[in-house]
């Protein structure tokens, strides 16, 4: 029996130091995404996306003539399970950088950590306070746009509209209550007035109550800020009430789904800020997002035999990112992050990047356009 | 627009979300007058009649008048292997770890829902179009008027089949006294049976009628079985007509408060609700307080 362990032990030893000898050559980053849970819509592309651009780097002979290496661990959308990962990714298999986490409630948790270990985090969350204040946080990037962009995009048009008063309907989750804190501050300061602000929960089924009381307030438009399926149901009781007041909604339902579910019918003149990934086959060819954004499409398409989402670009962003980081600067953690912050017009999924010490996102208006949907397709808004 | 048409449609579509909870809620108080447990798996039932119909729909491409009746089926088959492998073999277990088993059973189905089908939210189609009809200054969709018609229908099958049957009658005798009711000759087991298989009929059919409006989902269940839970509280644990009302008090109360109070205290009345019923009324709004004989 003894002997048998003993056999055992070496055995492990040499597969062991085996491993290790192959990872030599190899840069090791890691990736946290909520592959399971709550957010696994988010997480679950992410992770695929990452994994099909790796396997593809490699392929092509990887960067600087090393391959790279993807730990990816699944957080389950948990801060407390994302921040044990998280170490367990920068002390056991000494990740020179990491990709996400997929949420903004996991990434505040995880950059509290990477900032002390001096670990580039580029998360995949768009919450604005990772990435703000700048100077506490050196080594923290972001790729989603700000939602105050996206809020600014709908303002801008409604503006032009002359439309005054607005009526907002959030949806009572984190990301509901980013853009409704968005939208009244931006309204605030651009002179808009907010005539009624209703809220609604996850996994609401009826939202006529809130709109009758929106119909009354006399609104020029309504404002939507939520993901699937609530705002799919409310375009559904907009129509059901005869609402004939414009409505928006955000960019978190920015993808054919959202017209599936709430029927071309009932979503036909719905305006919103859309990613253009979800939009790339009516952008103008000139375009420079253009061909990347149809090359993702149709390599994702390939590999996962479903459309890619702007949710994997998020993973996207941060993998162009980090390989531009290295190429130009080199590969250890303090290079890559001097890279990501000198990033610039880097050409990518979310939008054009320009980073710099004050500016940990890179992202401005144009990383959305607005489209109107028009019998089940988006028409972009001029 | 006036206050009068406002309240209209705040009832009207209270009415609708209330009667979906009330069939729910039958549910929830079938099982529990014939097992003495609350089955937390109810909600799950109410998720695979949506998801099973559109499955039917989609993947085997039948048509809605097959694809319903069907699901319906199926949903039932799934109760019955419910009580048989995960009730059944522990009867002699007590009811707070039945209680549990059914938490447990109710997280299997809704993983393994997600594990078959994917955790996107699907549309199923409406049963007649989506034109809305006016009612007096307030709007109503066509489905709206099915989930009402089919709820009486169901509602008012159940009572028949309590009171009018050998079976129902059975079932009730098990509900008062399961001892005394095996004594005369009823097969208890066979019951309890039959009250899951009820149950998860009624519970799917409800997710089939309101899927059209609300989608469906791996993980619907989980709210609206809680709310059709609150329902059977207001009822009493009534399979009748109380817990009816429950549901469409509920559903009013709703529809009231998120119009006239705020929308964000909306599922906070639900349970404010529960816990007050709970407190000062724990028989139900209707019913009479339980008096021990000694």
């Amino acid at each position: 029996m003894k002997k048998l362990m003993i056999v055992c032990s070496m055995v492990a030893l040499l597969i062991c130091s085996a491993t290790m000898a192959f990872a030599a050559g190899t840069i090791k980053i890691g990736g946290l995404f909520s592959v399971t849970g709550p957010a696994s819509f988010l997480g679950e592309p992410e992770k695929k996306t990452l994994e099909m651009l790796v396997a593809d780097l490699n392929a092509k002979g990887g960067i600087n003539g090393q391959k790279l290496e993807a730990v990816i661990y699944d957080t389950t959308g948990d801060a407390t399970k994302a921040v044990q990962l998280a170490t367990k990714l920068i002390k056991n298999d000494k990740v020179v950088a990491i990709i996400g986490p997929s949420t903004t409630g996991e990434s505040m948790a995880v950059l509290a950590l990477t900032e002390k270990e001096k670990i580039p985090l580029i998360s995949c969350a768009a919450g604005i306070k990772i990435t703000e204040p700048a100077a506490a946080r050196k080594f923290t990037f972001k790729t989603p746009a700000n939602d105050h962009v996206a809020v600014e995009k709908i303002l801008q048009y409604a503006g032009r509209m002359k439309q005054k008063n607005l009526a907002i309907l959030t949806v009572t989750d984190g990301f509901g209550a980013s853009g409704r804190e968005q939208l009244k501050t931006t309204a605030a300061k651009k002179g808009f007035r907010i005539v009624a602000d209703e809220t609604y929960s996850p996994k609401d089924t009826d939202m006529t109550p809130q709109l009758t009381k929106i119909r009354s307030s006399k609104a020029d438009a309504i404002i939507c800020w939520g993901t699937n399926p609530g705002p799919a149901i409310i375009t559904k009781n907009v129509k059901q009430l005869g609402i004939k007041t414009p409505l928006y909604m955000s960019h978190g339902v920015a993808s054919k789904k959202y017209i599936e579910l709430a029927s071309p019918a009932a979503a036909e003149g719905v305006m919103l800020p859309a990613g253009k990934l979800a939009v790339y086959d009516v952008l103008p060819k000139n375009d420079p997002q253009q061909k990347l954004l149809k090359d993702y499409n149709i390599a994702y398409k390939k590999a996962y035999g479903v459309e890619a989402s702007t949710f994997g670009g998020y993973a996207y962003d941060a993998f162009l990112l980090v390989t531009n980081a290295i190429k130009t600067k080199g590969a250890t953690a303090f290079q890559i992050r001097d890279g990501l912050e000198q990033a610039k017009k880097l050409v990518s999924v979310s939008g054009i990047f320009n980073m710099s010490p004050a500016d940990h996102n890179g992202l401005d208006l144009s990383a959305f356009e607005m489209v109107k949907i028009t019998k089940g397709d988006w028409a972009l808004l001029k | 627009m006036e206050l009068s048409e406002q309240l209209l449609q705040y009832l009207l579509s209270g009415l609708s979300t209330g009667a979906i909870y009330a069939l729910i809620g039958i549910g929830f108080s079938i099982i529990y007058n014939s097992t003495g447990i609350i089955n937390f798996a109810q909600g799950e039932f109410v998720m695979l009649g949506g998801m099973l119909t559109l499955f039917l729909l989609e993947t085997l491409e039948l048509p809605l008048w097959a694809a319903i009746p069907l699901a319906v089926l199926l949903a039932t088959i799934t109760g019955l292997l419910f009580e048989r492998l995960a009730i059944r073999p522990l009867r002699k277990a007590t009811p707070i770890s039945l209680v549990i088993i059914t938490i447990g059973g109710s997280i299997l189905i809704r993983g393994l829902a997600m594990l078959i089908w994917d955790k996107d939210t699907h549309a199923i189609p409406s049963f007649s179009g989506d034109e809305p009809i006016m009612l007096g200054g307030a709007t109503v969709l066509p489905q709206h008027i099915w989930i009402i018609v089919i709820t009486i229908i169901l509602i008012s099958l159940n009572k028949w089949f309590f009171n009018h049957t050998i079976s129902g009658k059975a079932m009730r005798a098990c509900s008062y006294n399961p001892r005394a009711a095996g004594l005369v000759g009823v097969d208890v087991r066979k019951m309890v049976l039959l009250s899951f298989m009820i149950s998860s009929a009624m519970g799917s059919l409800a997710g089939i009628i309101v899927a059209p409006l609300t989608m469906t989902s791996y993980d619907v269940g989980i709210m609206l079985g809680l709310k059709g839970f609150c329902a059977a509280i207001i009822g009493g644990m009534s399979s009748g007509i109380p817990t009816v009302i429950g549901g469409l008090i509920l559903g009013i109360l709703e529809s009231l408060g998120a119009g006239l109070i705020s929308s964000g205290y909306k599922d906070a009345i639900a349970f404010i609700i529960l816990l007050l019923i709970l407190f000062i009324r724990p028989q139900g709004l209707f019913g009479k307080p339980e008096s021990e004989r000694v």
